[in-house]
């Protein structure tokens, strides 16, 4: 394999990694605190759709970031009065979150359809970003930064902060932080208005960097990828890092093999891959006992404030 | 300054929950520096009493008074900035995270890590607890769990500690240092309000108490002046039965036999149990002592069957080896068990008494048939429980998380006792069970021996074992102490031998 095809396939895979990378550090934070928003994907389009047509509108690509980011924000927030205050089922209503994305996604996305935007890329100069080695160091999207950033600085927010402590707490026991005192529906709003946050930043991601013309359907189920991939995790940031590039690499395989000239596979196996890889993940974590999965213990049960 | 008016004055305090009035019109106070005991029965309205002093709940009516002002504790933060601190008997803790993370939790105010674990030790010291702050809740014994909650309240340096329940897992030793550390604590100015059903405990430690029943306050008494019998009786509003020990002849044959037990410790900061052996006869009660996290929950896994053991033989019932079966195998052959903890292991929480009963009565008393449930069966013989054994339930269809504590654990002990089996191995059968519930458990216990059963009781409630056993050992780090008769044995040699916990097991033997 020529350094050539290399460089290629590195650059490629980091571009498939950083969009799941990215939502899925929303939903460890999300889960952390308790709660289970299925509604990734759905976020992720309405994220997409308004900062690809305000990036069209106004040409600037970080107000069509802020755009995706408060968009998804508003509809992570439909889920959160829905689930929090009015405690609905989270698993049904995280899945009808993502039908609402898609539908609004599309229902918006009509006239722009087939329509494109620059690409959001590197803002290093042509001679760093486009130089032939050193492209894979200078030649990202500005996202891909901020998810690198992302991962270090929830890490430690989990790890040592105050408040990731509380976070974590509300989690672990919600009715035990309610009688030491914490404001558990209100750290649970904050981590689910920050979930919705980072998969705008993932839409965004798909519509302005990866793909920067909107078709429907954009972010074609990598919000799943993204969910299963918090588990594989074991809802550790680090490992989710690991593993967001691990995904990367299968997803991007088949683009891999087709350059590289192998047709020993069929194309549509590899295609279903990280899928595959997806099911098997989550069967070898399973399997290794309940003690290492680490999932958060009230994950997915909704908080009542009695006795 | 305010030196006449009360640390704590209640007045009036009522609150109401659907279909119950948990507090009705309570009034009463704690003066600084004084020890005031809360005593009354499960469901008799203290835990919800002191969730509104702790700011946890809102009382709907009355007024409490703190210094003499009025005061609207809003939450457990408020009250912790008044100087309230609180040790919760349902702990309030997190278990997946390690202590020092749990204590930083109830902390109001940020410390680094490094000068948090400083303070925890010097308490720590201070106070003659042991404790490891680095590990995690999940690895813990009930005993050291209470620890993390005691600390926790102590570094608040509280002008009022509210304990609940807090001497149920200790050693006679470490409760004397605990009730030394109280009496500093007091002398220091710091008002206790102490919630204990172990009305020895209240007489030796309390200058004063109050009486709840039925959510109302039904007396006021000097601890000291009154017997344990009379405070009992004032609490369940009755004469207390007391438990009859009946006078046996010869023991009877041997009916359960453990010969050099060994199991893994179970997770990774569990206690392995080693050459544990012992026998019980027929009508014998054997009683296992010991301070919690010491082989405790490793004993119950591997006598109930939950764990299986590492040979057939090392476990046998009536002769027969069992060593291999599993629980559901040993219930059939008559061997019964009841866990320490009621709720999810003892009992499922959210199914109703009767789908519990089918859980573990359904061989026995033929409650399922060619896999169908018989659901008469199991409604009648959840009836039959609730009504033999007193339980306070709507029905035979009320969830088991409905129940109180005490209930629960009469409901579980009268679902195993009513299979009249061979063999009952129970853990902590009163934990956190008040006085009336507990004298009627440990006489279904005695009864139950009196028809020839073999029982073995695991208890950290020596108290509890003395009253009921004819045998007691003690366990230590996963090893059994040689067997004692009661009667030819003191609390302190017994003391002793429950030496101390993890790493540090001779600093405890010497508080005495």
């Amino acid at each position: 394999m020529s350094p050539e095809i290399l460089i290629a396939i590195i650059m490629t895979v980091i571009g498939a990694s950083t969009p799941i990378l990215i939502a899925a550090l929303g939903e460890l934070v999300v889960e952390k605190s308790g709660v289970l928003n299925l509604g990734i994907e759905g976020m992720m389009l309405v994220g997409a759709i308004a900062a690809f047509a305000v990036t069209l509108t106004t040409g600037s690509h970080w107000l069509g970031v802020i755009a995706g980011i408060v968009a998804a924000m508003a509809a992570s927030m439909i889920f959160a009065v829905l689930t929090l205050s009015l405690m609905s089922n989270q698993v049904a209503t995280g899945l009808a979150l993502t039908i609402f994305g898609i539908g609004l996604s599309s229902l918006i996305g009509e006239g722009y359809v087939g329509k494109t935007v620059p690409v959001f890329g590197s803002f290093f100069p042509a001679g760093l970003a486009e130089h032939p080695v050193l492209k894979l160091i200078f030649g990202h999207s500005p996202l891909v930064y901020v998810s690198v950033a992302l991962t270090i600085a929830i890490a430690w927010f989990l790890k040592h902060s105050r408040a990731g402590l509380i976070l974590r707490a509300v989690g672990e026991s919600d009715h035990a932080a309610h009688s030491i005192g914490y404001p558990v529906i209100r750290v649970r709003y904050m981590a689910v208005a920050f979930g919705g946050a980072l998969a705008g930043v993932a839409g965004a991601y798909f519509s302005l960097v990866l793909v920067p013309l909107w078709t429907e359907g954009l972010t074609a189920g990598r919000g799943w990828i993204a969910l299963a991939l918090v588990v594989f995790s074991s809802w550790k940031p680090w490992r989710l890092f690991l593993g967001a590039y691990l995904f990367g690499l299968v997803m991007t395989m088949e683009l891999h093999f087709k350059a590289a000239g192998v047709t020993l596979v069929a194309s549509e196996f590899l295609a279903a891959l990280p899928y595959l890889a997806t099911i098997a993940v989550l069967a070898i974590i399973s399997w290794r006992g309940q003690e290492k999965v680490n999932a958060p213990a009230c994950l997915g049960k909704p908080f009542r404030e009695t006795t | 300054m305010s030196e006449q008016a009360a640390r704590l004055e209640l007045s009036g305090i009522t609150k109401a929950f659907p279909g119950v009035l948990a507090n009705d019109h309570v009034s009463f106070a704690v003066q600084p520096g004084e020890i005031h005991a809360l005593l009354g029965e499960n469901g008799a309205g203290k835990s919800t009493l002191v969730k509104m002093i702790y700011g946890v709940l809102k009382p709907d009516a009355g007024e409490i008074r703190w210094d003499g002002q009025t005061v609207h504790t809003e939450n457990p933060k408020a009250a912790r900035a008044l100087g309230i601190g609180m040790v919760f008997q349902h702990f309030s803790l997190f278990e997946a995270m390690t202590v020092l993370e749990n204590i930083a939790l109830g902390m109001d105010t940020a410390l680094t890590r490094q000068a948090l674990e400083n303070r925890v030790r010097e308490v720590l010291d201070t106070y003659g607890l042991i404790l490891d702050p680095h590990r995690h809740v999940h690895t813990l014994s009930v005993g050291e769990r209470q620890r993390i909650e005691i600390v926790r309240a102590l570094l608040q340096e509280p002008r009022l500690l509210i304990m609940d329940e807090p001497t149920s897992v200790l050693t006679p030793q470490e409760v004397d240092k605990l009730f030394e550390t109280l009496r500093q604590l007091a002398q220091e100015g710091c008002s206790i309000l102490y919630i204990s059903h172990k009305l020895h405990e209240i007489q030796a430690l309390c200058d004063t108490a109050t009486i709840l029943r039925g959510g109302k306050v039904v007396g006021d008494c000097d601890p000291k002046v009154e017997t344990a019998k009379s405070m009992a009786e004032m609490m369940i509003g009755a004469n207390l039965k007391s438990v009859e020990k009946k006078e046996r002849g010869a023991a009877g044959p041997v009916r359960f036999a453990v010969k050099d037990l060994a199991a893994p410790a179970d997770g990774p900061f569990g206690t392995a149990l080693q050459h544990i052996s012992f026998e019980v006869h027929a009508g014998e009660i054997f009683g296992i002592a010991g301070v919690a996290g010491n082989g405790q929950n490793e004993l119950l896994e591997a006598l109930a069957g939950e764990v299986t053991a590492g040979g057939t033989n090392m476990v046998s019932l009536d002769g027969e080896p069992i060593g291999n079966d599993l629980t559901g195998a040993r219930r059939a052959k008559g061997l019964c068990s009841v866990p320490e903890e009621r709720n999810g292991h003892g009992a499922v929480p959210d199914f109703s008494l009767a789908a519990n009963t089918v859980l573990t009565a359904r061989q026995r008393m033929g409650l399922v048939s060619s896999g169908f449930i018989h659901f008469g069966a199991s409604t009648e013989f959840a009836d039959k429980v609730i009504q033999d054994f007193n339980v306070k339930a709507t029905g035979s269809e009320a969830a088991a998380s409905s129940l109180s504590g005490g209930n629960l654990q009469k409901f579980i002990m009268g679902r195993e006792i009513l299979q009249k089996p061979d063999v009952l191995v129970v853990s902590q059968p009163t934990w956190g069970v008040d006085a009336g519930a507990a004298a009627a458990i440990h006489q279904a216990l005695l009864d139950l021996a009196a028809e020839g059963s073999a029982l073995v009781v695991i208890s950290q409630d020596l108290d509890e074992l003395l009253a009921i056993c004819d045998e007691i050992a003690v366990i230590n780090e996963g090893h059994l102490s040689r067997t004692l008769r009661v009667g030819e044995v003191s609390i302190d040699e017994i003391g002793l031998l429950m030496g101390g916990i993890h790493g540090a097991p001779k600093e405890v033997s010497h508080a005495a």
